[in-house]
């Protein structure tokens, strides 16, 4: 059982750093304009915002290679953008017009691609963990030396299905890396209310499955757990846990009004340990970038969020005729 | 650039909010995420957050404001060093109706936009006549069909409890393990919740599983993944993605297993639009629905009987013989009632047919074998040649495939009825152990006789 602590080590290119900054920020700043557009009315239902967490998709997409799987929950916008999907099409699906990538049919909690190999997108809290296995299941059969990252929360992590998954995962040796995305909070209960374990990735030595903890405000931090854990599943060894620990400084949804923490802890956290922040500072202080340079890329992301913001409010609404087309292959 | 703050939907349904309290005043420098406001919806109070940063320019809305609908600017936010002109910016009053913006509206529902496309019938024969006939059980023609489809494409695999080494509970997978080895025939842990969603993943990444629950009892532990992630996520793609594969086992009662054991899911899965729901009598369209399940791009639901499984019915000997989802069939030809059941029910409807004869009665009986797709213009056509129509199911009556049946039929066929539609079904209570009351619970085929002596006035 590998139980390491890592720490980030600076074997990482001036323009990795710079690449990392750029997609931490292109989640951000996409879903700060989400919450606006959901204040304005444009975006409804619900809206899960994926602020604070940034490092931990773009750390483990950095250790993905092209035909890997990942599949979510419903806070899925981030991992959307981290693997390259169009942010016209996200906003336009949040927005539920034809544009979007499910045509306006699923909304914020549920979009996939097939071109970039996105599994959803899934609203029913821990279902995505068997589905993931699933995937891997698939690409074990087929052989083709393809890992699935499959996400879910410190909530859903209490759930019966995660461990009936994890009992088959191992057993079968599937390729695949369940990310724990412990944000601290499962709604409005905090995972010291929720658990007397005193850590979520180590219920998976009960199965023998591998993991570690991680950092997940540290970019540098997750990529290299990430990799670790993409080797052990690509060598055939089955199933391996990342618990990455990090902090949602949105509430729950758009409609929870986060009573359950205090205004201090939050901005202790932006303050403190930032994703986006240390990055910032790693490159400037490296020298690697100046302050030009970054207010270039905030300009440039800045764009690109205002482009697919304006997609989603021009696209039209679906045809009528769409309530019926894509009920059956 | 003055950028004006409004009043923000914190909740799905929320429409207007009071704003309860200012946490900033004019002059002040915000930071993004600096809280700006207290709200109230009907829900409670929500801080409101900065997003932008920025000097607060002008507080529009005063604190205490009820009723302050959403999209209404409250405040207007300034770059450092600027002042906030008010002419350039909407007027400010608690009363301003809401700025209707872009928001779009939502589309009225249903409307009479397009209808759902409508089935015809086809009444051609399964299989050319004159083909050689084989008796072969149930048991025996699932299993065939399964091989048969895994030998013609090795992405096609069966997972279940007891499937492989055991050779399956109900033996339905008898020799399959010997045949394709233990990576396309596998054993699983008594998990149905994370097999079944195991598989719809395996499904989503380009397999086509094949899952036996041991029976459909057990697949209550694994619905979610059946409806939500099975059935839902073509449509919740826009056609991306879907899951391509079939859920079998037996469902219903078997015989002295009591209430939990002995359940009819027929009526509970044929509600859910994106699976297709088969529930075979004979081993023919066993074996010929079954290939085309493995086949169908979408899910599907197949509904066995533990009972069925023994009995042996004429099967066509064919390379490849399949049956399509949507055909009901005509078991017998009848001019005073028609009679529609399907599965085990056909063993009721057949038996009363044949008495219904010997008193001089003349049933038609249509065994529908799909009850998504079902073939309703079957129904419709034999119930305006009889005017009479008796349902028969095994599951409970309230919520039962023959209310459905029902109800379309009066909606389509009201003038041809000359009696009131009479649906047999089990009775409503958990099954008894006792052997009397037991078979008491479900349908019998007097109730049918009976049934049909009612419609027909007898």
């Amino acid at each position: 059982m590998a139980a390491r602590k890592s720490t980030a080590k600076s074997n990482v290119s001036a323009d990795e750093l710079k690449t990392y900054y750029r997609e931490m920020l292109l989640i951000r700043r996409f879903e700060e304009k989400a919450g606006q557009l959901y204040g304005m009315g444009l975006i409804g239902g619900f809206c899960h915002l994926y602020i604070g967490q940034e490092a931990v998709v773009v750390g483990l997409e950095a250790a993905a290679e092209e035909g890997d799987k990942r599949i979510t929950s419903y806070r899925d916008h981030g991992h959307m953008l981290a693997c390259g999907m169009e942010p016209g099409g996200v906003m336009a699906e949040l927005t539920g017009r034809e544009g979007g990538l499910s045509k306006g049919k699923g909304g914020s909690m549920h979009m996939f691609s097939k071109e970039k190999h996105f599994y959803g997108g899934h609203g029913i809290v821990g279902a995505q963990v068997p589905l993931g296995a699933g995937l891997a299941f698939a690409d074990k059969y087929k052989g083709n030396g393809r890992v699935t990252f499959t996400y879910f929360g410190d909530g859903a992590a209490n759930q019966g299905q995660v461990y009936e998954t994890y009992n088959m995962a191992q057993l079968w040796e599937l390729p695949v890396v369940f990310v724990i995305e412990n944000n601290q909070y499962a709604m409005g209960t905090s995972v010291q209310r929720s658990t007397k374990s005193p850590s979520l990735w180590e219920r998976g030595a009960a199965y023998g499955i591998a993991g570690e903890e991680v950092d997940g405000m540290n970019v540098l931090t997750v990529k290299e757990a990430g990799e670790r854990a993409v080797a052990h599943c690509r060598a055939g060894k089955g199933p391996y846990i990342l618990e990455v620990n990090t902090y949602r400084y949105r509430g729950h949804s758009m409609s929870d009004p986060a009573k359950y923490r205090t205004r201090e802890e939050v901005q202790k956290m932006r303050s403190e340990r930032d994703p986006i922040e240390q990055v910032r500072d790693m490159l400037l202080t490296g020298k690697h970038a100046s302050e030009d340079d970054l207010k270039a890329i905030d300009k440039e992301i800045k764009d690109i969020v205002n482009q697919a913001a304006d997609f989603s409010k021009e696209s039209p609404e679906p045809a009528l005729e769409e309530l019926w087309t894509d009920i059956y292959a | 650039m003055a950028t004006e703050i409004l009043m923000p939907a914190l909740s799905p349904t929320m429409e207007e909010g009071t704003l309860a309290k200012w946490l900033v005043k004019e002059g002040d420098t915000v930071n993004s995420g600096d809280v700006m406001a207290e709200i109230e919806t009907d829900k409670a109070t929500m801080e409101f957050e900065a997003v932008d940063e920025g000097v607060v320019g002008a507080i529009l809305i005063a604190e205490g404001s009820e009723g302050v609908k959403v999209n209404t600017p409250i405040a207007v936010l300034v770059e450092e060093g600027e002042t906030y002109d008010a002419s350039v910016v909407s007027a400010p009053a608690a009363s301003v109706e809401a700025p209707v913006a872009e928001a779009p509206t939502a589309p009225a529902a249903p409307v009479a936009a397009a209808a759902a496309p409508v089935a015809v019938v086809e009444l051609t024969p399964d299989y050319p006549e004159g083909t050689e006939m084989v008796s072969t059980t149930v048991r025996e023609a699932l299993r065939d069909a399964m091989a048969e489809e895994m030998r013609g494409n090795e992405d096609v695999f069966l997972m279940g409890e007891e499937v492989a080494e055991y050779q399956g509970a109900y033996k339905i997978s008898q020799g399959m393990l010997d045949e394709f080895g233990p990576k396309r025939v596998i054993d699983t842990p008594i998990t149905e919740h994370g097999f079944a969603g195991i598989a719809t993943g395996a499904a989503f990444g380009g397999l086509r599983p094949i899952v036996e629950f041991m029976t459909f009892n057990f697949a209550m532990q694994a619905i979610d993944h059946l409806i939500n992630s099975a059935a839902k996520t073509l449509y919740m793609s826009g056609g991306q993605m879907g899951a391509p594969m079939v859920f079998r086992g037996p469902n219903g009662a078997a015989a002295r297993v009591a209430a939990q054991h002995s359940q009819d899911y027929a009526a509970w899965y044929m509600q859910i639009p994106g699976l297709k729901v088969v529930m075979p009598y004979s081993a023919a369209d066993a074996k010929g629905l079954m290939k085309t399940a493995i086949r169908d791009n979408n899910p599907v639901i197949f509904l066995e009987n533990e009972i069925l499984y023994g009995k042996s019915f004429d099967v066509p000997k064919l390379d490849d013989f399949t049956i399509p989802f949507g055909k009901a069939r005509i078991w017998r030809e009848g001019t005073d009632v028609t009679i529609v059941s399907f599965g085990i029910g056909m063993t009721y409807a057949l038996e009363a047919a044949d008495k219904l004869a010997e008193d001089g009665i003349s049933a038609e009986v249509i065994d529908l074998r799909t009850l998504r797709p079902m073939d309703l213009p079957t129904v419709i056509q034999s119930v305006k040649k009889t005017n009479r129509l008796v349902t028969v199911e095994e599951g409970w009556p309230q919520g039962s495939v023959g209310s459905y049946i029902a109800s379309e039929v009066m909606q389509q066929a009201f003038d041809y009825l000359d009696a009131p539609v009479v649906t047999c079904t089990g009775k409503d209570v958990p099954m008894p152990y006792a052997a009397n009351l037991e078979k008491h619970a479900l349908i019998t085929t007097d109730e049918v006789v009976a049934a049909v002596k009612q419609v027909t006035y007898r």
